[in-house]
């Protein structure tokens, strides 16, 4: 290289580093850093994640034109990593955050974003605080633990109405993490407010997501001698409360969840077998119906030809929409410059969704409100909405029959 | 609180800390006669939990029929892991060995991760989900066989080194290392022996405790740490130690979790290990240095 090409290229580079947005305003591409717990205890969930962030450049790319790279890191189910991961990527280059499917590592990524001016699009989290904070950069495609209890409840009160049941009395176990704390405070809240539900809390027990056994907390929650279980948890958890529970003999009306993960993942299915039948998850779901589920039902069924969306709807939906609004507001923005992004983003009206509810619109904290929940009940393998009515694929059933070994 | 409830609980913590237990009789009888602690003992239990998967999964064998050959293979991996690389350091000062055992460790885990992935693997098998009734207490097949099989693994061992030659030689060994040499017993033989046995205690634990653990890589850690904490409270070297801190962990967790909050259990055996340090730092069962 001769001296003018060297101090060409020098100011070219001191150009860059001096206008990086100028720069990164030109590029061709939408840079996603996808950030996932692909391993870890809540690796099962981060994979099926995975599969809507998988997915989701080549229908984004037939949908709106919108090149997509995807930039992949697993924070291993550690909040610390999370936080490091966010910053790799941010360093990497990435112009958007999507992820991360917990409430502890969205707000360790939500901290970074918010320093370093990256728009962060929550694919799944639900601790109110989160978009509590006067961020500007972070966004919420999913319903905060509030809403989750609340529109977790009042599915319980149909699930009654509906089966013609009176339940007095619930135990209430709950796992001991961000998540879990938030929701037992919503509950907590909301629940004596519910006049129409007309179950008391007898006992509470919490315990470590990561537990390996549940030999304790089990027993306790059986000497209760509640009608049902009310359940918030994971899912390695739930597997193996569920096995314990059989394995003590303890058979209430019904395990229901007033909306957590773990009951409707595909394997909770695969490990428990029929062992997975009749528990109930009241959690936001997608619409079978949407147009936009047909699509992305189609990519997902070429991508994993032997899997099933049903076990995934709830993962790869969310996570693939939160891509989708980076992707919008990228084509609206035609930048990657951090604030016009998430000018954009802030601007989001999509109305073709898959999950339930309304329009994916953005209040002034980032939240998108009226996202809606199904009760969806385990039936012969597969979770199955069964409430509300409008999109029931089958009648609730519940008490729950007991199992028995087959 | 119910008498039911406090029994279930207290039974269900023996059982388990039966099987704690022999997995730290392994690490006691290899630092007992050897002198190197195993920083690699929990992940050498999840290979072991790994391969009755496997063999669950491609031959449908028993978890408890995995044992022969799980511990035969696991004995031949200890002997040559003694002979050819810890046995040069065990002239070596400590942080040495540690951090040999530490990288081995890291190995093993990174060897679990590429070849069977970050997810959960588990066996189910008939009696996994029953459990018998005496009286009013319930207790959990698999445990039970678990902790059955813990005792009779720590009792062959007792009887190895009580009557057998080769177990006093390893006594002879682990007693006086100048005197067994002057006496002319192959000492790197009894010691690479010595590491075998605890890596067959670790095996058959493996196989036990896949019945009630789903194993990923990354569980050897904790069992590790476990492992640590039982020998300490029970003696380091000691084997009736092992098993007795093994219960005492498996129950006071059982009971903490019971009678404090579940989510705070495991803090109960960190809390044993402190007044254990405090009160008898040789552990409940182990010989004043």
């Amino acid at each position: 290289m001769k001296r003018r090409q060297f101090n060409r290229a020098l100011a070219a580079a001191a150009a860059f580093s001096a206008f990086p947005g100028i720069v990164r305003a030109q590029a061709t591409k939408l840079k996603v850093g996808v950030i996932l717990p692909r391993s870890g205890y809540l690796g099962f969930i981060g994979q099926s994640c995975q599969k809507g962030a998988d997915l989701a450049p080549g229908v984004i790319k037939e949908m709106l034109g919108v090149d997509i790279e995807l930039m992949n890191a697993d924070f291993e189910s550690n909040v610390d990593t999370a936080r490091t991961r966010a910053e790799r990527l941010i360093q990497e280059g990435a112009n958007v955050l999507v992820g991360p499917f917990d409430s502890g590592a969205a707000s360790a990524i939500a901290q970074v974003a918010e320093q370093r001016g990256v728009p962060f699009v929550i694919n799944i989290a639900a601790a109110p605080q989160i978009t509590e904070q006067g961020y500007k950069y972070v966004f919420r495609n999913f319903q905060t633990a509030i809403d989750i209890v609340r529109n977790g409840l009042d599915l319980i009160g149909d699930l009654f109405q509906a089966t013609h049941t009176v339940p007095r009395t619930a135990v209430y176990m709950h796992v001991n993490d961000t998540f879990g704390q938030a929701m037992t405070k919503g509950i907590g809240a909301m629940l004596p407010r519910r006049t129409q539900l007309p179950f008391k809390i007898v006992d509470t027990i919490s315990y470590d997501p990561a537990a390996k056994d549940l030999t304790v907390e089990v027993s306790k929650a059986k000497a209760a001698n509640a009608d049902f279980l009310l359940l918030v948890c994971r899912l390695n958890d739930a597997i193996i409360l569920r096995r314990e529970m059989v394995k003590q003999r303890w058979n209430p009306m019904g395990i229901v969840s007033p909306g957590s993960p773990g009951m409707y993942e595909e394997q909770y299915f695969k490990t428990l077998g029929k062992l997975s039948d009749y528990s109930i998850s009241n959690v936001p779901w997608y619409n079978p119906n949407s147009k936009l589920t047909k699509v992305v039902e189609k990519a997902f069924l070429k991508q994993n030809p032997k899997d099933k969306l049903d076990f995934h709807g709830l993962n790869a939906g969310f996570t693939f929409e939160a891509i989708l609004i980076a992707a919008d507001a990228y084509k609206r923005a035609r930048s990657t410059d951090p604030k016009t992004l998430a000018d954009a983003i802030r601007q989001t009206n999509i109305v073709d969704k898959m999950s339930l509810g309304g329009p994916i619109k953005f209040n002034d904290k980032g939240q998108v409100e009226g996202i809606g929940s199904a009760c969806v009940q385990n039936m012969n393998g597969l979770p199955t909405v069964v409430l509300p009515q409008s999109a029931a694929k089958a009648k609730p059933v519940f008490p729950a029959p007991y199992y028995k070994k087959t | 609180m119910s008498f039911d409830l406090v029994a279930n609980v207290v039974v269900a913590g023996v059982l388990t800390g039966l099987l704690y237990g022999l997995m730290a009789l392994g690490l006691s009888v290899i630092f007992g006669v050897v002198r190197v602690v195993n920083f690699a003992h929990g992940e050498m239990m999840t290979v072991a939990m790994y391969a009755a998967t496997v063999l669950f999964a491609e031959l449908g064998l028993d978890p408890f029929v995995c044992v022969l050959p799980v511990a035969a293979a696991f004995f031949v991996f200890g002997y040559v892991l003694q002979r050819g690389l810890i046995n040069p350091f065990i002239t070596r000062p400590e942080h040495s060995q540690f951090m040999l055992l530490v990288a081995v460790a890291i190995v093993l885990v990174n060897a679990l991760l590429m070849v069977f992935g970050p997810s959960a693997r588990n066996v189910q098998v008939d009696y996994q989900l029953e459990s018998f009734e005496i009286g009013k207490i319930l207790v959990d097949k698999a445990r039970l066989y678990a902790a059955g099989a813990a005792i009779a693994s720590a009792v062959g061992l007792f009887m190895f080194f009580k009557k057998t030659k080769t177990g006093k030689a390893i006594r002879a060994c682990a007693d006086n290392h100048l005197g067994a040499l002057v006496v002319g017993l192959d000492v790197k033989h009894l010691y690479a022996l010595t590491f075998g046995l605890g890596a067959v205690c670790v095996a058959v634990a493996g196989c036990a405790m896949v019945l009630l653990v789903d194993v990923t890589p990354p569980l050897g850690p904790a069992y590790t740490l476990l492992a640590f904490v039982i020998v300490i409270v029970g003696g380091l070297g000691s084997m009736p130690g092992a098993l007795l801190g093994g219960v005492l962990i498996g129950v006071s967790e059982a009971l903490g979790g019971l009678l404090v909050a579940p989510s705070a259990k495991g803090m109960f055996s960190f809390g044993l290990l402190i007044l254990v340090l405090l009160f008898r730092p040789q552990g409940l069962l182990g010989k004043k240095t």
